[in-house]
């Protein structure tokens, strides 16, 4: 051995270079490529896929619309709720599909004030898929009222009953005005973030009835760098706002169950439970559909693998929260000494139910698991499947919180089971037509990648390398 | 400062290139002329403190927005439960301020957002039936645009040069398309 070799590292020595920072798009995609590529399926005919996707769709939403018809012609009696369990697929379906809702809005805003750059290519259809979600969710409010059409009641407007007010004290209302705000602050962000990409495609436009349509919808965008500025300045205050508004629709959601005393729901572990279970199931529908949205229109080098794997880890993250809170909710029901709660939990995991629970185990804190391989978050087929799972897990958690807890509380003479009509069945698979009905329409009618804010990302690579 | 006047009063610079038209806005400002506006197809980086626009006022709007909503949110709760037609439900208090507070929440975002989003439409004039005035239809795409009003620059033949050496594809005088 050499005397040098046991001599101390010289603070010289040259350290590894920093490994590049990869740009999300590459930057040699033109500005006016990107113009031309997200215009593309707005101006073209229609594949067959898509058609075919489009029919199917509709034909859900068709079922969806004849079991809504049937239900509220009859009378809510047609679904299999009972005294005991008077709540279940419809508050399953409401909590699943407001929950997907809140992986466009963490897209959009959080990661907004985080500065992550890879947010752009998909948060355009992020947050569409956010303001569908929400519709579908309030379908399942709508139609449990049994006489829909007064639903305008919740409202608290001078009435000639009293006037009767709201029961302001009641998480349900609360749910009211959490639900609207979102929608509406989501449809605004939504909106506005649309605006100059609606400049773009009308400078785009030859003349003619789709220009006009644009010009309209565009507001009369012509790019100053003032209006930019102040344009910046307003979307962070949005996402400042839809921050701390997403966080708490699914609190209030929570509350729903939170403030009542049945044994399962009573916890206050359940807003940021619930929180954490909207953000993983909202990644793993946002998944699903930019997966198949990618392929189909051929985005892959917006949508790329990279963004597929950052997406797989924010699931992995969720995910891990959310196995956490079911650890934690089964310890408490052991450490808290109750009765009632201890047995709601045993119920749960070996209960006539017990089933659901070990699907909801398995999808939603063992599979996503295999997401700390690298190998499996940058498989296209892989991350597929597990946002699909993640999507079958979600869904059975909410419906193992809300029955198992309802069909055996405190009085073992009121126990029974649930079980779904087929009219109850139809009017998920309705909501599933309402939602892909809405997002097939969207991808071809309106530019379903933020054209300006991929611009700019790309814009500012050519700088930083140009320098 | 009119900015409905639009004659054909204009110098119009057309840049390919984020990098450069930042560049010749600092020129041009560095020999005090001023810079009426600048069209581009996104925000540019460091182009706010190039052109010296100043920070928006917007927040304001957002913090009026806000107090508006929580104060007659929470008005409105108390009017309605203690003194319009106080319920007993399950004993509660009439003023049971603790659960006044997720709708009040609530309709502080919602009005702060929509105040925040009005006060953006009303300052920069935007609105459906709005005509757009554009620079040239390549702005809201893939082209920077850099407009010096004619009458400053009339008597500074040195003015175009300057735009040419700082990378302007093209320096014109012309009205902004209606």
């Amino acid at each position: 051995m050499t005397p040098s070799a046991l001599a101390p590292v010289s603070p010289q020595k040259p350290r590894p270079a920093p490994r590049p920072v990869q740009p999300w798009i590459a930057a040699d995609v033109s500005a006016r490529r990107i113009t031309d590529e997200v215009m593309h399926p707005l101006i073209s005919r229609p594949g067959a896929a898509w058609l075919a996707s489009f029919a199917l769709a509709v034909l859900a939403l068709a079922v969806g619309v004849a079991s809504v018809a049937y239900e509220v012609a009859t009378g809510v009696g047609v679904w299999g709720l009972n005294k005991t369990v008077g709540w279940a697929f419809d508050i399953t379906n409401f909590v699943f599909w407001i929950g997907i809702g809140h992986a466009g809005t963490l897209i959009s805003a959080i990661l907004l004030l985080l500065r992550q750059q890879w947010r752009t290519s998909i948060s355009r259809s992020a947050e569409a898929m956010t303001i569908f979600a929400v519709l579908c969710a309030a379908v399942f409010p709508l139609i449990h009222m049994g006489r829909p059409w007064l639903a305008f009641w919740v409202i608290p407007y001078p009435n000639s009953r009293g006037p009767l007010w709201v029961n302001f004290r009641s998480p349900l209302l609360w749910d009211v005005f959490a639900i609207n705000t979102y929608l509406t602050i989501s449809l605004v962000f939504w909106y506005l973030g649309m605006i100059p990409d609606f400049a773009t495609l009308r400078d785009r436009t030859a003349a003619g009835s789709r220009r006009l349509v644009y010009s309209l919808l565009s507001f009369g965008w012509n790019g100053s760098a003032r209006t930019w500025s102040r344009y910046e300045t307003a979307t962070t205050i949005l996402a400042g706002l839809a921050t701390p508004l997403v966080i708490s629709v699914h609190t209030i959601v929570s509350m729903d169950f939170a403030t009542s005393v049945l044994p399962g729901w009573h916890s206050t572990v359940f807003p940021p439970y619930f929180v954490a279970g909207a953000v993983f199931s909202g990644f793993g529908m946002v998944l699903t559909l930019l997966i198949i949205t990618r392929t189909v229109m051929h985005l892959e080098h917006y949508i790329s693998i990279r963004h597929l794997e950052v997406m797989a880890k924010v699931m992995l993250l969720t995910g891990s929260i959310v196995g956490l809170a079911y650890a934690l909710e089964f310890f408490n029901a052991w450490y808290g000494g109750n009765v009632y709660e201890r047995y709601a939990f045993v119920n749960r995991a070996s209960g006539p139910y017990a089933w659901c629970f070990w699907i909801m185990v398995l999808c939603n804190v063992l599979a996503p698991q295999l997401l700390w391989i690298r190998r499996v978050r940058r498989s296209v087929a892989a991350l597929f499947l597990l946002s699909i799972m993640v999507n079958i897990g979600m869904w059975f958690e909410r419906f193992v919180i809300i029955v198992t807890s309802l069909h055996r509380s405190y009085l073992p003479s009121s126990w029974t089971m649930y079980r779904p009509t087929i009219i109850e069945v139809g009017t998920l698979v309705g909501s599933f037509g309402l939602f892909f009905t809405c997002f097939l329409a969207f991808i071809r009618v309106l530019p379903m990648i933020a054209m300006w804010e991929v611009k700019a990302v790309t814009g500012h690579a050519s700088e930083t390398t140009h320098e | 400062m009119s900015e409905n006047a639009f004659a054909p009063e204009f110098l119009v610079a057309m840049f390919d290139d984020q990098r450069r038209l930042v560049g010749a806005v600092n020129a041009v400002r560095a020999r005090g002329l001023r810079v009426h506006d600048v069209y581009a197809p996104y925000p540019v980086h460091r182009l706010d403190e190039a052109m010296g626009i100043r920070r928006s006022r917007l927040p304001l709007a957002t913090l009026a927005g806000g107090v508006l909503g929580l104060v007659s949110a929470l008005a409105f709760e108390l009017y309605v439960s203690v003194y319009d037609w106080p319920l007993n439900v399950g004993g509660k208090p009439d003023n049971s301020m603790l659960a006044f507070i997720p709708v009040a929440f609530e309709l502080t975002i919602l009005s702060a957002g929509l105040a925040t989003v009005a006060a953006l439409l009303l300052r920069c004039r935007l609105f459906p039936t709005i005509r757009p005035r554009v620079v040239g239809r390549s702005v809201t795409d893939d082209q920077f645009a850099l407009v010096l009003r004619w009458r400053h620059t009339a008597f500074d033949p040195q003015v175009e040069r300057l735009l040419y050496e700082h990378g302007a594809r093209d320096v014109s005088r012309k009205a902004i398309e209606r």
